[in-house]
């Protein structure tokens, strides 16, 4: 990235003034230095939409995305003319994380890790053109819409008590399934259950090191145990959101009065038909992508339940990273209702937030940074006094384009190395394997330290991968 | 059949792809990207247009016309869990019909990576010496 007109604030807090807005960036230097320019004329862009309130931020994690970059965070009063932007909550409506603690240890599977990985290949379906083992009726996708992980949990799908633990207790208030196309509700048909592709992955892991005693007991793991992670969305009906939306926001922005600095950033103002139209069918997106988390927890649970027999298996936490919520910050003193686009970052709840289960109230909110398959990834907590309204970064970002990766690595000799370091890789495509190849991720050490540093949230645990099966 | 896609329909983008289609007319442009698109998703020399699927929508604008088309492709691929191969355009005004064509998804396929849809990223279309070319950025 281009570091003209960047100030230092400190070690890992810089400013763009570039504009009217101030701009923040997250990071360490050769964090933001490694960045895409795109990604500065991307929040350059955002920075620009009506009824910005605060900074315009992006994450350690941060990369070149359509309209938002990708670790991007914005908020937004709707009271002073702001917008919601399809661009600034992605195609992949809730993209998120599940994390589980199981009741085993590394010596209970040690030798059975490539049983584990085929097994649960084998039960979850991955990959594009894989659909799920449930199909639902038009009717029934509209109970899905509105019921999020209660609607899985009713279709036997796992327990009641988990929904404690997902965001908006598993069912996201607002969702207006009349507002989704008859195009995205047949997308969406026998796709429930699935992992999807891309980056999407469920990974068996061990808790390598604990870095928060006190937060990583409420969060119920320890050393050598064995963790769960699914990454996921909301599959063919939030893409399908995205893309009706994307279109119909951009066609309808010069009518509204609203001047884009760039066609992506497709918005409407919140209060406007069409914003609440957009909201209503993302939060139905959210439901989907809770639901969707919801059965593929299940299916791992009986997978290992197979193999393991008296195997316990409990959420941790369930926390999207492509949402827009309307939340209460205090800027500036002043108590406000805002919306908060984070496409790509994590909400990080600090502690005593009246949204955390009383499991977290001293400890602060459960945060997932998914690294790659070969890497590990990392368990943090939300932290007191965070600078980007509970925000914290998702991933270790790409460093390196899918198409620079496909020329570099193959699928299959990936495979086989990760194997010989123990880590058991399941996919339908060789080609995702490669785009996915750990060396074309940053480091998701430097991410996790530089979120630590710049109090989004601290490091709790490093989880190292197992078993993978990649979408 | 039309010729498969190959390095020249894709462009560079950090987290997802960029495409590109080219024709001497609109048409044939929007179906050499729509190639591209469904050549992400599998090896599409294996696929054989053994089923027919039709649909129209209405726009003027070219750009938004792109990706429209690529959005009901990927949306007409996934209700009827097929991959298309076979890419017909045409046009009348603002009115473009469609006429696709490939197979059900089979187990043997070569598969590549989902696309979610496509986006309004580096999004043209442009005619530049009686050659179209046509791009955008489709998320995966």
């Amino acid at each position: 990235m281009d570091m003209s007109q960047i100030n230092r604030l400190d070690d890992f807090r810089w400013q763009l003034t570039t504009g009217k807005h101030p701009i923040i960036l997250f990071g360490t230097k050769e964090l933001i230095a490694s960045m895409d320019n795109k990604v500065r004329e991307q929040i350059e862009n955002v920075a620009k939409l009506p009824g910005l309130v605060g900074p315009a931020m992006t994450m350690p994690d941060a990369h070149w995305g359509y309209g938002f970059p990708i670790g991007g965070v914005a908020a937004f009063d709707p009271n002073e003319g702001g917008i919601i932007s399809a661009g600034g909550v992605g195609f992949d409506i809730s993209c998120g994380v599940r994390c589980l603690r199981t009741n085993l240890f590394l010596p209970d599977i040690l030798n059975q890790l490539e049983t584990i990985a085929e097994k649960l290949f084998l039960s979850v379906p991955a990959g594009v053109g894989q659909e799920g083992f449930i199909r639902l009726k038009m009717h029934e996708l509209d109970e899905v819409m509105l019921g999020g992980a209660k609607w899985a949990i009713d279709q036997g799908y796992g327990e009641m008590k988990a929904l404690a633990y997902i965001e908006e207790h598993g069912c996201m208030l607002g969702a207006d399934p009349h507002s989704v196309s008859d195009h995205a509700k047949k997308r969406q048909l026998n796709e429930m259950g699935t992992l999807g592709s891309g980056n999407h992955y469920l990974e068996v892991e061990v808790v390598e090191k604990i870095y928060d005693p006190i937060a990583a007991a409420a969060f119920g793991i320890e050393e050598g145990q064995i963790i769960i992670a699914i990454h996921c969305g909301s599959r063919g009906l939030g893409h399908q959101i995205g893309s009706d939306y994307l279109v119909q926001l951009a066609k309808s922005a010069k009518r509204l009065g609203i001047h884009l600095p760039d066609r992506e950033l497709a918005c409407a103002p919140i209060l406007s038909e069409e914003g609440q139209q957009y909201l209503g069918a993302m939060r139905a997106g959210i439901n989907c992508a809770l639901a969707n988390r919801q059965i593929i927890a299940a299916l791992t649970e009986r997978a290992l339940t197979e193999l393991f027999g008296t195997m316990q298996m409990e959420t941790i936490y369930d926390v999207s990273h492509n949402t827009c919520k309307e939340e209460e910050h205090v800027v500036d003193g002043v108590r406000r209702d805002l919306y908060v686009h984070r496409k790509g970052a994590t909400r990080a709840l600090p502690p005593d937030h009246v949204l955390l289960p009383d499991r977290y109230r001293t400890v602060g909110q459960p945060v997932f940074i998914g690294g790659s398959m070969g890497t590990g990834s990392y368990l943090l907590a939300g932290n007191v006094g965070n600078p980007a309204f509970a925000s914290a970064s998702h991933g270790a970002g790409r460093q390196m384009s899918r198409s620079q990766a496909l020329k570099k690595w193959r699928g299959r000799e990936l495979i086989d190395e990760l194997a010989q370091k123990g880590i058991y890789i399941r996919s339908n495509t060789m080609r995702g394997v490669a785009e996915e190849a750990p060396g074309a991720y940053k480091d998701v050490e430097l991410v996790a330290y530089a979120t630590e540093a710049a109090n989004l949230a601290r490091r709790v645990a490093f989880l190292r991968p197992l078993a993978c099966v990649k979408g | 059949m039309q010729p498969l896609a190959g390095s020249e329909n894709y462009f560079e983008h950090d987290a997802d792809i960029g495409i590109i289609g080219r024709g001497e007319n609109l048409e044939v442009c929007f179906a050499d990207a729509a190639k591209a698109v469904f050549s992400l998703m599998v090896n599409l020399s294996s696929v054989r247009p053994r089923e027919i699927v039709t649909f129209e929508f209405e726009e003027a604008d070219v750009e938004l016309a792109l990706v429209i088309w690529l959005n009901l492709l990927i949306a007409k691929a996934a209700e009827h869990h097929m991959v298309f191969c076979d890419f017909r355009l045409h046009r009348k005004g603002a009115l473009w019909k469609a006429i696709v064509s490939g197979e059900k998804w089979q187990a043997n396929m070569d598969r590549g990576i989902e696309v979610k849809g496509a986006t309004l990223t580096m999004l043209s279309v442009k005619n530049d010496h009686h050659r179209w070319e046509a791009r955008c950025v489709v998320d995966v």
